[in-house]
């Protein structure tokens, strides 16, 4: 795909719809619109070309805040609907917007399908480890113990990892951001809608009103630094405020080392997105702030893998190429047949 | 195999003849029904079929459980059922037998594979001694013969093994039925040529002992008449045999032709329904896309995704699919966007008996859904009928802007009957319409409706046209979100008026048989056959009733009521508890009756007969039809004795 930035023809309040936004004030879905509105016209994709799919729960109100095409569909299948719509159509620019309960729980399935078949969609998981449209039960990326109306006494179920089933389904593109890391945020949208194939994005989003501060360790301008680690491609793991920490392996495990105390920078892991192999994407989706690492964001991996959308298409034209455009007299005539005058 | 010459033999016309092939599921009974059924229809018979088999693809060999049939009725007049009753009856094992016994008719024609009723087959099939010899089987003509031995010998050295030389019993079986029933083996060797013809061993083999069977009909002097079955008199044209399926699958990608459009099958496989899928995806070059989805909620939704996109958007599944589909039909309601999902109705409930064919999931189409959510019901009467009612669903979706239910069941699908072909020029083209892109920078209006209150169909990629639908109410005309009392109310009777309209829009009802009178036989979906003919019977006897066959369930047709309201009695056959009866009674409050059966089988003529008989001489009551005869001393008797003795 070009995208060569040209003059944009269109600002981010063309893709403003005209309905009134009414997430909770302060909620994180602000910025992530924002961000998207932002991103946009820098794609150089006609707006009537775009499409947002969403399923339920608060991140799927999204398509209704954008003026382009889209469909509030029901809970969990937005993936399915999106396959659907981008098979038929490969010349659009299609987006899936879902949370953790939408895209993890009631619709696990069709987003493990869709990216294994790797369509040419962005998929973006807004995850506040929290069912807030339903006021306030855990959901599938909720901690073990967290007390939610649903779980008066504690979660006992053991959180997913968005990251590491998306890398599971053969993600050919698996990303990171947080709502407030706009700049960020921006960043990894962009890329996520150049990758051909299936891009995942998970965006750390807050509920202010029912799970306020769950991702507050990777959010406070105190303790960011040390609890996250920004992916470059080709650059070595080092975090903290003043970058003195880095990820080094040890044999299969990967573990923190100050940098410096007889460690040089050759010593650390080297992000590597285009690796063929989803090893090291999968190690870094594992690595958890409350096992002592820092979370990382940015882009795990980013290959190119066939398109469903461009296959289902090609077969079609393989066919008529090779047995010529139907001819719906001879089928019918296909078999024996017999007259009667 | 003998060589004594041919021996002194009479030939027989007859009006029609019912034949059916059984054996255990690896016997190849499907393959010789349908290629005696295309030789059927190629000498010009009127044919109609009941391929019958077992959920099991291999159950254990030998075993009641493992019976497969193909029923096939062939005719010189136009017939509409495969037969109530079985002429011949040709079985290749006890347990064939024993499934199948009770449908021969008295004096009718037992062809027994007798080198199968050996102890363990006879045990296997509960036989505590062998049918053949114990004269239990004295009210029919009995021929005991020696396939699996006659198939060796005609197969000998040519290089197969003892198991794959049995594999050809089959085109034995079928070569002594087309010399019974005097048909040419010629399709049938062209078939062995193409199916065969890289393993030229087996494609001799295989004629070897099609050759051998026929050739054993003509000199064993036991079988001494052969019966010929003339001609039928159809309507002018070209013709050829179709399965229901296969019919629904060709009318669907001619629709898509018919309109311009590309044709998109989202469908998870399950029975009886995947055929549609398997045909579809055969025909890429017709620009049909078929997305074997990961289960039937996303082959719901991703046939929504495409409707949206623009493409002629259709799924088709079974009973328990559908059920899986249902929020995704709200949805498809509630965006009024046009597409089809095709049910091919099954045995239920849940699992069920997915092999076999019923009508009980009428209700589940009219109002399986939560909320108020219309969705027009069409049912297909036939398997050719299958082609045509595909292109009526597509009609009245676009013209409509609804998803449309198409009911058929497993009885038309796996069904076959002659179809005429037609000239796809001469086909009524369907007309859709997408609005235009739009510059002047006004809202576009989605849900803006039309003189039918069809919203448009405005195609994601169209200039300013840039919209949003849902889940989620709708305020009429903008389409915006709306939790507004009084536009819920509105939209909700916006839909049904929608849905209702489509009465202003089909053909009138047909009737077969006088105005008014003494009873009216209402029928729907599958049951035509049997239905049209007991009528044509019981009229033929000269007594008085009239026949009135339903294809449009949602809306019903308008004049219905007036229809029901000049007959003394109404009886509604069904394969279901009474679900038709139920929304006449409740629409109508007509005190209709109910001819019900849920055995798995379509109705016989003769339970139509009857019932229509015995309304006509007072009867007023509900009834269902009896279980067709299973031959209870040997299969209920020995399952309960095997359970007694903790078997």
């Amino acid at each position: 795909m070009s995208v060569d930035i040209q003059l944009p023809v269109l600002k981010p309040t063309d893709f403003a719809s005209d309905q009134d936004v009414r997430w909770c004030p302060g909620c994180g879905d602000y910025a992530i619109l924002a961000q998207m509105k932002k991103v946009m016209p820098t794609l150089g994709i006609p707006r009537e070309k775009i499409v947002f799919i969403s399923g339920i729960g608060c991140s799927s109100r999204f398509p209704y805040y954008m003026n382009t095409y889209g469909m509030h569909s029901i809970h969990g299948r937005a993936p399915a609907v999106a396959t659907g719509l981008k098979a038929v159509r490969p010349d659009l620019n299609v987006w899936v917007i879902t949370g953790d309960g939408d895209g993890l729980s009631i619709g696990g399935n069709h987003l493990m399908h869709a990216i294994r078949r790797n369509l040419d969609i962005n998929i973006v998981l807004f995850n506040n480890r929290i069912y807030g449209l339903t006021k306030g039960q855990y959901s599938p990326t909720s901690p073990l113990g967290k007390k939610t109306k649903s779980t008066p006494m504690g979660a006992i179920d053991n959180p997913l990892n968005p990251l590491s089933i998306a890398i599971g389904c053969e993600a050919t593109f698996v990303a990171r951001t947080i709502d407030t890391e706009i700049k960020h945020l921006g960043e990894v949208l962009k890329r996520a809608a150049e990758h051909p194939g299936t891009a995942f994005v998970e965006v750390y989003q807050n509920c202010n009103v029912f799970n306020d501060g769950a991702w507050a360790y990777a959010k406070e301008r105190e303790t960011k630094a040390d609890t996250t680690l920004e992916l470059v491609h080709g650059k070595p793991l080092i975090f903290g405020k003043n970058r003195e920490k880095g990820i080094r392996l040890n044999g299969m495990d990967p573990e923190v080392v100050e940098l410096g105390k007889g460690v040089s920078e050759d010593d650390l892991l080297f992000h590597d997105e285009k690796a063929p192999e989803p090893s090291l994407a999968y190690l870094l989706s594992r690595m958890r702030f409350e096992d002592g690492f820092p979370e990382p964001i940015g882009v795990f991996r980013c290959v190119e893998k066939p398109q469903y959308d461009d296959m289902i298409n090609e077969q079609i034209e393989t066919a008529i190429n090779e047995r010529g455009k139907g001819d719906l007299d001879k089928l019918f005539r296909s078999g024996d047949t017999w007259d009667v005058a | 195999m003998s060589t004594t010459t041919a021996a002194q033999k009479t030939t027989r016309t007859l009006d029609d003849a019912t034949v059916r092939f059984c054996g255990d599921s690896g016997d190849g009974m499907q393959l010789a029904g349908s290629q005696f059924t295309n030789t059927s229809a190629l000498v010009g018979n009127d044919i109609a079929t009941f391929p019958d088999f077992p959920a099991e693809i291999r159950a254990p060999r030998g075993t009641l459980a493992g019976v497969s049939g193909f029923q096939i009725h062939f005719s010189s007049k136009d017939i509409y059922t495969p037969g109530d009753t079985v002429d011949a009856l040709v079985a290749m094992n006890p347990a064939a037998l024993a499934t199948n016994i009770g449908d021969l008719r008295s004096g009718g024609i037992l062809i027994a594979n007798s080198d199968a009723f050996d102890a363990k087959g006879l045990e296997q099939a509960g036989y505590k001694t062998n049918p053949l010899e114990d004269g239990t089987l004295k009210s029919h003509r009995v021929h005991s013969v020696d396939m699996t031995k006659l198939t060796r010998s005609a197969v000998e050295g040519m290089g197969l093994s003892v198991k794959e030389s049995d594999k050809c019993r089959n085109f034995f079986a079928m070569g002594l039925v087309f010399w019974l029933y005097d048909r040419p083996l010629e399709p049938t060797l062209r078939f062995i040529d193409e199916k065969f013809g890289r393993k030229a061993e087996v494609a001799q083999a295989n004629t070897a002992a099609l050759k051998a069977g026929y050739h054993y009909g003509e000199t064993v002097e036991a079988i001494s008449t052969q019966f010929h079955v003339p001609k039928a008199k159809l309507a002018p044209g070209t013709y050829t045999s179709i399965v229901g399926n296969t019919a629904l699958a060709w009318g669907m990608m001619t629709a898509a032709r018919l309109s311009g459009k590309r044709l998109f099958l989202g469908a998870y496989p399950i029975t009886p329904a995947s055929d549609i899928l398997h045909e579809l995806a055969k025909h890429k070059n017709f620009d049909v896309l078929t997305f074997q989805a990961e289960d039937e909620i996303a082959a719901m939704t991703a046939t929504i995704g495409a409707a949206f996109a623009g493409a002629m958007a259709i799924t088709a599944s079974s009973g328990p699919g559908i059920a899986l589909k249902a929020e995704g039909m709200g949805l498809a309601v509630m965006t009024e966007l046009p597409m089809i999902v095709i049910n091919v109705q099954r045995g239920g409930p849940s699992t069920g008996l997915p092999t076999k064919t019923e009508q009980a999931d009428l209700l589940q189409a009219m109002f399986g859904r939560n909320g108020e959510c219309p969705i027009p019901v069409i049912a297909a009467s036939s398997p050719a009928d299958c082609f045509e009612i595909s292109q009526e669903a597509w009609r009245l979706a676009v013209r409509y802007m609804t998803p449309v239910l198409l009911l058929t069941d497993g009885y038309i699908a796996n069904g076959s009957e002659p179809w005429r072909i037609p000239n796809f020029a001469d086909l009524p083209k369907i007309e859709v319409k997408h609005p235009g892109p739009q510059a002047n920078g006004d809202a576009f209006l989605p849900y803006k409706r039309d003189e039918r209150l069809a919203r448009p169909w405005a195609l994601p990629g169209t200039v300013g046209l840039e919209h949003r639908i849902g889940g989620l109410e709708k305020q009429d005309i903008t389409g915006n979100v709306s939790y507004d009392p009084a536009n819920h109310q509105h939209m909700v009777n916006t839909r049904a008026q929608k849905v209702a309209n489509i009465a202003n829009d089909i053909p009138p009802q047909k009737l077969d048989g006088p105005a008014t009178g003494d009873l009216l036989v209402l029928s729907w979906g599958g049951t035509y056959g049997a239905c049209a003919t007991a009528v044509h019977n019981v009229q033929a006897k000269g007594k008085s009733v009239t026949h009135c066959h339903l294809r449009y369930l949602n809306p019903l047709p308008k004049e219905l009521g007036n229809i029901l309201s000049r007959f003394k009695k109404v009886l509604i056959p069904e394969l279901n508890m009474g679900q038709l009866k139920t929304v006449i009674r409740a629409k109508y409050l007509v005190d209709a009756i109910g001819l019900n059966k849920v055995q798995g089988k379509p109705f016989s003529v003769a339970e139509v007969v009857e019932k229509i008989e015995s309304l006509l001489k007072g009867d007023t009551k509900d009834s269902q039809a009896k279980p067709e005869p299973i031959d209870s001393e040997t299969t209920i008797k020995a399952v309960l004795e095997k359970v007694a003795h903790g078997g």
